[in-house]
């Protein structure tokens, strides 16, 4: 029943918000009139990772509303890692391409960001901060909407969503799941072959070392400065150690690994995993409503908190629709496609935008949502552990490729 | 005497074949229109190749030289299609995709303009063979003999001025043989073609009706000692 | 003798030259610069032996690199075995000419779908466990056993062999497709030698080279693999092959240079595997020669054909099983473990996906009509110039149009990446399709120029002395008679295009995205049924031109009966 109250609200809501976002848009703001009469007719190639069938559908969504309210057609174009996207980016600028660039928008985050933000292959700064929807943003309790890995954005990239840290299990076969890393540990023990994590540098494999690196280091300020070479080794000690000893009692005992988050989900589905992990929070709601977890599946966190963070759109500096990616980039923040989003029926990925604070009518959209069984409220997710600087992301890959990737 | 290039009929003016430097053929004499000279050779004597050098198919690895004319024409650096010289093999080679009368379409000149009167001129000469009503027939459907007779008509269709006939009677049987033998000679004789004949058949060469007989082998005393 | 009989070399043999060598050399050297340190575009100017100093020292570089020769090599060598011992139990018999028609489709499964297909049959959580479970194994969980991406690359070997085998096969009968070779047969049987002897002592050396140049480039493709390898093949580390790919799209553009220098270091390790497996050659050759003479006529050799007979089997069946998985996968919403059947379908689902994939499906096929079309039309013309010169298409054409075939993709697709970005080409439709002909091309003239050379020449000759002039002769009686293995060729033409992958992905920049592409991308995800159905739109395509390439002369020589026997 509630379901149905959404789904029309929803639909009520996608009727009327195109009026709405007209009426509260500030009336003298004509630079973005400008931008919009620029945007109509462009084509934008938007860059996104593509191996999830449910954000396909949402960005294939989003892409037919732009082209039917403001003539901006969008392709998505199916990346398997961001990082080809970088490297393409960067091989343009090598050959001097300034304009017309294959990438017109860019959804990213962390190293990726602070990689094309070192190496000027961003758009200049500010644009996302004057979007018109930016002020919906929730600046306050989402500090990492303007820092992204401890990297400021400096508005060189418009947030999309929130990601946390969040385990699943499947309720039919584990009763109670570990609560914290040691508790994974002794859980292994008992199991053994029932744990595995995406092989890095798998982004999602990366994040359960900075994980456990974060839970396991000692001095945490040393995590927000760049890696220092020097104090490397002993400070990642503990997180080897680790992975040592949990490493033999893994899935084909460390020998292969899920190739990412999608891949171990599966695993899970089949029961080959106990335990899961994403960084999305409905993911796992969303996945029972797709029927590809069972529906005894539910979601957990280790206490102490988990890392968090948000994902991105960023424009090239070479791009030559700019006026249309950002007219998409601001729809994407619209309370209409973020509601959506947030929806497990659909993607299930938390808001960057403060509800709290929207209109009426507009949060009513989140309001109405039904989050699905297996996602944890607000106050069950427990505290956001911040990202490492990015730095530690590529040290800790190449340890752990040196010590576990190839032998 | 005259010239080559003066003589009517097909003159083959001291032609001499050689592959990868050995000598193979060498042969100089003229065929009067309407006259039939008879090539005997075991097989490998070269009088496939020959045949190919006076059609104009002669294969790049084969040296030749000396000159072919006809009717007073140098034939010899002429493309196959511009000299007029209708072939005959040992099978009938009716092109296995058309039918009977599209086969004999094929070979009316261009300048036959009209689709009608085509169709016209080759269904009369499918009557002409006593194969009326054959047109619409998938060649493989045919008899052997019949099929020779086909492709003598599509020969002659092509109007060409010259006949050379490659053992064109080989897989006949031997009662059809001598019908289709006559027909053939009696045709070229009809239209004055001179006709070159190879075989390796004695019959077939005594039934020319007094044509002359090259033996490969003894032609001109030139055969050619091997290496 | 006219002019263009002088000339050396004509202009079709000219264009393929250009067409074939002109991208594998500029990539080629495209490659090989970098790897010595000297890429002016990103500021690398002097020559060093730094990339490749860096190289040696990746971790685990030595193993991929073995794996990538050993996982190669077993492959081509199994397949090989395979076909062999098959073609020569069976070759002939009515077992043999039912199985021949199941090999032929099985040619057009892209290699990504086959895996993504094998990965569905023989994964712990896969069918053939599952349909064992529980009732037989106890397991209500998949077994926690190390069948996929397994470190050695069994998997991976596993799956090459399933593809390599029909095409093997295929290069095989028509090899064994000369008048003279029933005749081989009935004459070894009646000097009392079996099957099997008759084939390795008195057959085999008439075809195998024919099969000589298709061995070496599958031998080539094997130890070069990318997308078989990054959905069956180990991770820890991975073959050469995939990381190179790796490091050539890592953001830190220095990579590339180390990711060239590893491309040479690629090229070695199959040019090693080449001569590994014609060393291998020689030794048998010495071996076999030693007994061909001994007189021993095996005459009874039922366990050897059964053998054959038996792995051939396994090979279709494990093929066909992938292909009715990668429908069910394609179709189900849920499918928990042990279960052996989908618990629900879900169709509608199924629609809307193939709805969002038809734009990769259109991009796919104007690819593949594109590549296929332009192969087609210039190995036609080649063929029919080279004949109007007198020449055969000889085995010097032969060679130098299987080159590209005979190298790691890898080896010069960098180089030309790196070009086409110069030249502003990259991502554009055109720069992909130039990509595919290098691959497609050498297939096409292989395809046709034996079927070509084997069309009896005197319906040309006699079609002449009728006065049909050169291009009539060409439109009029070779084109309809050949009109069978033109679209077969069309046919595998498009075929090879639709399941190039690297090349797609590293000149098409994401802007030009296929099935292929696009089913490699989701094979790595999550959702079974996304990659089952995108493995399942690559056969499409290929599948479309064989069965264009079956009917279309059925239905227009119905008629003829001499039309209707195989022409080669």
């Amino acid at each position: 029943m509630t379901r149905l109250l959404a789904v029309t609200l929803g639909l009520l809501a996608t009727l009327l918000l195109p009026v709405a976002a007209q009426e509260t848009a500030p009336a003298g703001d004509s630079k973005w009139q400008d931008v919009l009469r620029e945007a109509r007719g462009q084509t934008v190639y938007f860059h996104a990772w593509g191996g999830e069938p449910r954000i396909n559908a949402y960005i294939g969504w989003a892409a037919r509303e732009v082209v039917r309210d403001f003539g901006v057609r969008v392709i998505h174009v199916k990346v398997s890692d961001t990082a080809t996207v970088v490297s393409q980016v960067l091989a343009e600028k090598s050959v001097a391409k300034s304009s017309g660039g294959a990438v017109d928008l860019v959804w990213i985050n962390g190293e990726n960001f602070a990689a094309m933000k070192s190496q000027g292959l961003l758009a200049g700064p500010g644009w996302a901060e004057t979007l018109p929807n930016w002020r919906h943003v929730d600046i306050e309790n989402k500090p990492t909407v303007k820092v992204d890995f401890t990297v400021p954005t400096d508005g060189q990239e418009s947030p999309w969503g929130m990601a946390k840290l969040v385990f699943m299990y499947d309720s039919a076969r584990l009763d109670t799941p570990p609560a914290s890393l040691e508790a994974l540990l002794a859980h292994a023990r008992d199991n053994p072959g029932r744990f595995s994590y995406p092989q890095p540098p798998n982004f999602y494999g990366t994040t359960f070392l900075k994980q456990i690196l974060v839970d396991t280091v000692e001095d945490r300020d040393a995590l927000s400065r760049p890696v220092d070479t020097a104090r490397f080794a002993d400070l990642s000690a503990p997180v080897f150690a680790y992975l040592d000893e949990l490493h033999d009692l893994m899935w084909r005992q460390g020998n292969a690994f899920p190739k990412n988050a999608a891949h171990m989900r599966q695993l899970l589905a089949d029961g080959a995993l106990d335990i899961a992990f994403s960084f999305n929070p409905g993911d796992a709601s969303g996945a029972i409503a797709n029927g590809e977890l069972p529906p005894s599946v539910r979601s957990f966190v280790l206490d102490g908190g988990t890392i968090g963070n948000t994902h991105f759109v960023a424009i090239p500096f070479n791009s030559s629709n700019t006026a249309g990616a950002r007219v998409f980039a601001n729809y994407l923040l619209s309370p209409e496609a973020q509601s959506r989003k947030q929806d497990p029926e659909f993607w299930g990925d938390p808001t960057v935008l403060n509800v709290a604070a929207l209109p009426g009518r507009e949060k009513a959209l989140f309001e109405a949502l039904d989050l699905g069984p297996a996602t944890l409220t607000p106050e069950d997710l427990g505290p956001v552990l911040p990202e490492p600087h990015p730095s530690w992301v590529s040290a800790l890959e190449k340890s752990w490729i040196a010590r576990y990737g190839a032998n | 005497m005259n010239t080559p290039a003066d003589a009517s009929g097909l003159v083959l003016d001291k032609v001499r074949l050689h592959l990868n430097g050995a000598p193979l053929v060498e042969i100089d004499c003229r065929i009067a229109p309407g006259d039939i000279l008879t090539i005997m050779g075991e097989s490998g004597s070269g009088k496939s190749s020959l045949l190919d050098f006076i059609a104009g198919f002669l294969r790049r690895d084969f040296q030749a030289a000396g000159r072919v004319f006809l009717n007073g024409r140098d034939l010899t650096d002429r493309p196959a299609q511009d000299r007029h010289i209708g072939l005959m093999f040992q099978s009938p080679l009716l092109f296995p995709h058309m039918s009977v009368l599209q086969n004999l379409m094929f070979a009316i000149p261009a300048d036959v303009r009209k689709r009608s009167a085509r169709r016209d001129l080759a269904e009369q000469t499918l009557e002409d063979v006593g194969l009326a009503g054959f047109g619409s027939r998938d060649p493989a459907t045919l008899s052997g003999g019949q099929q020779t007779r086909v492709a003598l008509m599509r020969n002659l269709l092509s109007e060409p001025k010259a006949l050379l006939l490659d053992e064109p009677f080989s897989s006949l049987d031997k009662a059809r043989r001598a019908d289709i033998r006559a027909l053939v000679f009696d045709a070229a004789r009809r239209k004055g073609l001179p006709v070159l004949l190879v075989t390796h058949d004695e019959e077939d060469a005594e039934t020319t009706g007094g044509g002359m007989v090259h033996r490969l082998e003894t032609c001109r005393g030139s055969a050619p000692s091997r290496p | 003798m006219t002019i263009r009989q002088k000339r050396i070399v004509d202009v079709p043999t000219l264009l393929v030259i250009a067409l074939l060598g002109g991208p594998v050399l500029a990539g080629l050297a495209g490659t090989a610069l970098p790897a010595f340190g000297y890429l002016p575009v990103l500021g690398h100017e002097t020559v060093s032996l730094e990339p490749m100093r860096r190289l040696f020292e990746t971790p685990g570089l030595a193993k991929s690199a073995a794996l990538s020769f050993s996982t190669g090599l077993a492959a081509s060598l199994a397949s090989l075995a395979i076909v062999l011992v098959f073609t020569a139990g069976w070759s002939g018999t009515r077992t043999f000419r039912r199985l021949a028609r199941f090999l032929s489709p099985l040619l057009s499964v892209p290699h990504a779908a086959a895996a993504i297909g094998l990965a569905f049959l023989i994964a712990p959580s896969g069918f053939l466990v599952r349909l064992a479970s529980p009732w037989a194994t106890g397991w209500t969980r998949p077994p926690d056993v190390l069948i996929l991406n397994d470190p050695f690359g069994v998997a991976m070997t596993l799956g090459l062999v399933a593809k390599e085998v029909p095409f093997l096969f295929l290069m095989t009968l028509a090899a064994l497709n000369r008048p003279h070779i029933h005749d081989t047969y009935r004459a070894g049987a009646s000097l009392g030698y079996g099957r099997l002897a008759t084939f390795f002592k008195l057959i085999l050396p008439q075809i195998y080279p024919l099969i000589r140049l298709p061995m070496l480039a599958v031998i080539a493709y094997a130890t070069s693999v990318v997308d078989v390898a990054e959905i069956l093949g180990p991770a820890t580390p991975s073959p050469l092959a995939p990381r190179l790919v790796g490091w050539m799209n890592d953001p830190d553009l220095s990579l590339r240079l180390m990711a060239s220098a590893g491309a040479l270091l690629q090229l070695a390790v199959t040019t090693a595997a080449l001569l590994a497996y014609l060393g291998l050659e020689r030794l048998t050759v010495r071996l076999l020669r030693s007994r061909l003479f001994s007189g021993h006529r095996h005459a009874h050799d039922t366990s050897g054909r059964l053998a054959g007979l038996f792995l051939m089997l396994a090979v279709i069946l494990a093929m066909g099983l992938s292909l009715v998985l990668l429908g069910l996968w394609s179709l189900a919403r849920s499918w928990w473990f042990p279960a052996a059947l989908p618990q629900h379908l879900d169709v509608m689902r199924f629609a809307d996906m193939a709805v969002m994939g038809a734009p990769a499906l259109w991009a796919t096929l104007a690819l593949a009509v594109s590549a296929a079309g332009v192969a087609t039309a210039v190995t036609l013309w080649l063929l029919e110039a080279r004949d109007a010169a007198g020449r055969t298409t000889g085995a010097r054409l032969k060679a130098l149009v299987f080159l590209p075939l005979l190298l790691p993709q890898i080896g010069f697709l960098f180089g030309l990446q790196m070009l086409f970005l110069h030249a502003g080409l990259t991502g554009t439709f055109a720069a992909v399709l130039l990509a595919h002909l290098v691959f497609v091309l050498p297939y096409a003239v292989l395809a046709l120029s034996d079927p070509w050379a084997r069309l009896d020449p005197r319906y040309g000759k006699a079609a002449a002395s009728l006065g049909a002039s050169r291009a009539r002769i060409f439109w009029r009686i070779r084109l309809p008679l050949l009109l069978r293995p033109v679209l077969v060729t069309f046919a595998v033409a498009a075929a090879v295009s639709v399941g190039q992958y690297l090349p797609t992905l590293m000149i098409g920049a994401g802007r030009i995205v296929t099935v292929t592409t696009e089913s490699v991308a989701l094979a790595s995800g999550g959702s079974r049924q996304a990659a089952a159905l995108y493995a399942l739109l690559q056969l499409l395509i290929p599948l479309g031109g064989f069965v264009l390439a079956a009917l279309v002369p059925a239905l227009v020589h119905r008629n003829r009966a001499a039309m209707r026997l195989e022409r080669g």
